[in-house]
């Protein structure tokens, strides 16, 4: 029998992984890929729980989470797409268009 | 320790290694390829918690589409490495230690728990998938059509954004 702590603590690990590589990262793709990072994380929250529970809950939610996140990925690559095409470079620190 | 133990240990290093991976590479490639481990490692982990719908979904849609997606991208806008651009001083100062902190909170708030989750081997590996769509398709029928109308929108989102002006 596994504690529920450990894949909770995985799911903190992975979802901190994912935090620091959205800050760290310049590449426009590369922190897009973090955020997926992030959501799988706490997937894994939300399937350890609701074995934990008892309850299948927290797997629709995780179903949710996944067909939101292809949407997001969609729509989030074909800005991508448009920021190259106007801009031609992938690096964050030349879109600054808003920057103060 | 147990067999469940010894697989849990092991996949779990192995999605942290893919994560960290996934930080230290310098060509978004190898940064997707790093990712698609984390998923499959992952995918192993609901095997083992007994979620076998989840765990072919997480295959399907994030290791197969949105992975595929992503390398098609990177592919496409021919993407170098990446550019080297020294980090702000306040990201430095202020961010470890308060990337530190919130792990020390987490830490702190998941010690205080022991509850213990089944693995599948326990629980006589229940299909959980008939449950699974008596819930999605009773009690969470409304979001589920809502999602639909959902992905439309991305659908068009993604075609109006990326074709392009021609007058």
């Amino acid at each position: 029998m596994i504690p529920t702590n450990y894949f909770i603590v995985l799911s903190a690990v992975l979802f901190g992984l994912g935090v620091i590589a959205f800050v760290f990262k310049r590449n426009i793709i590369t922190i897009f890929m973090s955020i997926e990072l992030m959501l799988n994380a706490v997937n894994l929250a939300f399937v350890a729980f609701s074995q934990a529970l008892g309850k299948l809950d927290g797997q629709v939610f995780v179903l949710f989470v996944i067909v939101v996140a292809a949407a997001e990925a969609t729509v989030g690559l074909g800005i991508i797409i448009l920021i190259s095409r106007n801009r031609r470079s992938l690096n964050v620190e030349r879109v600054d268009l808003l920057k103060f | 320790m147990s067999p469940q133990l010894a697989i849990f240990f092991i996949l779990a290093a192995l999605s942290v290694l893919g994560a960290v991976s996934l930080i230290f590479q310098k060509h978004p490639i190898h940064s997707a390829l790093s990712l698609i481990v984390v998923m499959v490692s992952l995918a192993g982990l609901y095997l083992l918690l007994g979620a076998e719908f989840v765990a072919a979904v997480q295959i399907i849609v994030y290791g197969g589409a949105i992975m595929v997606l992503f390398v098609f991208v990177i592919m496409l806008l021919n993407a170098g490495a990446e550019e080297h651009t020294n980090i702000s001083k306040i990201a430095g100062i202020a961010g470890i230690p308060l990337t530190v902190a919130l792990a020390g909170f987490i830490a702190a708030a998941i010690a205080r728990s022991n509850e213990s989750v089944q693995t599948a081997a326990q629980n006589g590996a229940v299909a959980s998938t008939k449950a699974i769509s008596n819930l999605l398709f009773k009690e969470f029928v409304y979001p589920f059509e809502l999602t639909s109308f959902l992905i439309l929108v991305a659908i068009l989102g993604a075609i109006v954004l990326a074709q392009r002006e021609n007058e």
